[in-house]
């Protein structure tokens, strides 16, 4: 959901097995199977853990429960989840909310262009998922399926495991913990008083963190968020940070170009 | 508000779906893989400052800023996602408890 500590530290090594049967609805596989599933349903609980979070905040932010739990069913990509909620809590529109998420999701499609090619249908290794079952595939394109499927990119089977196992702990846990967020914020007359407020850029920071490897990383997160403040007076709400940010990006864009 | 929920959520999913359905020689574009890195990096810190400094009534210094600095701290001793978010909520209940921000 968030590239995360969870997506970010699963990509490690892998290695590949070779049982029949989908990785979660059937208990078969040796030891290597039995790894993707344990490292599957710890993801899972850490992001669901997060989930909590995501839920109790969507309340502080305004929205009623259904609404933060048909964010984390349909929308269901952390990041943009949290990008959402975070526009509207700030009084931004609904609009500027529904772009700055989009715009954050916009990476789910580069997976999908990549994961496209090394998911197989089960049993048919070279061909392309078609239909429900690629529709399926392409909601559960997320920072921690992505990240899995890659680590164990080696072996077309344990590719394909590594994905759903990982795509389905997540979007179990991810909507569980929403859920449990959100009734429990939805009981308390003011979440101010919890810091949920405070909980949101922290949200925020800890999806940054992991992205932040180099100088120029951090030259570009200092300077889209200086410009978002600096020009925060003058806008409308929300419209701030996909202004900061696009300036910033078109910066970035411009000084690294003809770099590899 | 749920009108934006769901056209903001259809959107997501077109996205994702699109990159399934689209040719992967996409990838090979310097300004696509370029872009996609910067993008998530510069949308986030902007979140993150707005979030952290701004509010309807404009730039304010607050309790807020003092769970963000916690969840620094906490980041850098690699502590786990919910630790730290849950680090910076308390910590800005206890200030207000205290009477600041």
């Amino acid at each position: 959901m968030s590239a995360g500590s969870a997506g970010e530290s699963s990509a490690g090594a892998g290695s590949g097995g070779a049982a029949e049967g989908p990785s979660v609805a059937r208990g078969v596989g040796g030891p290597p199977i039995e790894g993707i599933r344990s490292r599957a349903l710890s993801i899972g609980v850490a992001t669901g853990a997060y989930a909590i979070s995501f839920g109790a905040v969507s309340i502080a932010a305004g929205l009623n429960v259904g609404q933060a739990q048909a964010l984390s069913l349909l929308m269901f990509t952390g990041a943009s989840q949290f990008a959402f909620i975070g526009v509207v809590a700030t009084g931004g529109g609904l609009v500027v909310a529904a772009a700055t998420a989009w715009l954050l999701g916009l990476r789910n499609g580069l997976y999908g262009l990549h994961l496209a090619t090394v998911l197989t249908p089960r049993g048919r290794p070279g061909q392309r998922l078609r239909g429900w079952r690629r529709m399926g595939a392409a909601h559960f394109t997320i920072d921690e399926s992505t990240a899995m499927a890659l680590a164990y990119e080696a072996d077309s089977d344990a590719t394909r495991r590594a994905f759903w196992a990982t795509g389905w702990s997540v979007f179990v846990l991810w909507n569980l913990g929403t859920l449990l967020g959100a009734l429990g914020a939805a009981s308390l007359s003011d979440p101010r008083v919890l810091g949920l407020d405070a909980a949101i850029p922290a949200g925020f920071l800890a999806l940054l963190w992991p992205r932040l490897v180099d100088r120029s990383a951090w030259a570009l997160a200092a300077a889209s968020g200086v410009l978002a403040l600096a020009l925060a007076p003058v806008l409308r709400p929300g419209l701030p940070v996909l202004a900061g940010a696009g300036l910033a990006v078109a910066a970035a864009l411009w000084l690294s170009r003809g770099k590899r | 508000m749920w009108p934006a929920v769901l056209v903001a959520s259809l959107g997501a999913f077109a996205t994702k779906w699109a990159g399934h359905l689209l040719p992967e020689s996409l990838l090979e574009r310097d300004l696509v893989r370029r872009a996609a890195a910067v993008l998530p990096i510069a949308l986030l810190a902007a979140l993150l400052a707005i979030q952290t400094f701004w509010s309807i009534d404009g730039f304010v210094v607050d309790a807020r800023v003092a769970g963000v600095a916690v969840a620094v701290v906490l980041l850098r001793l690699r502590a786990p996602f919910l630790v730290v978010v849950l680090a910076a909520a308390a910590t800005a209940a206890v200030l207000r408890a205290l009477g600041w921000g």
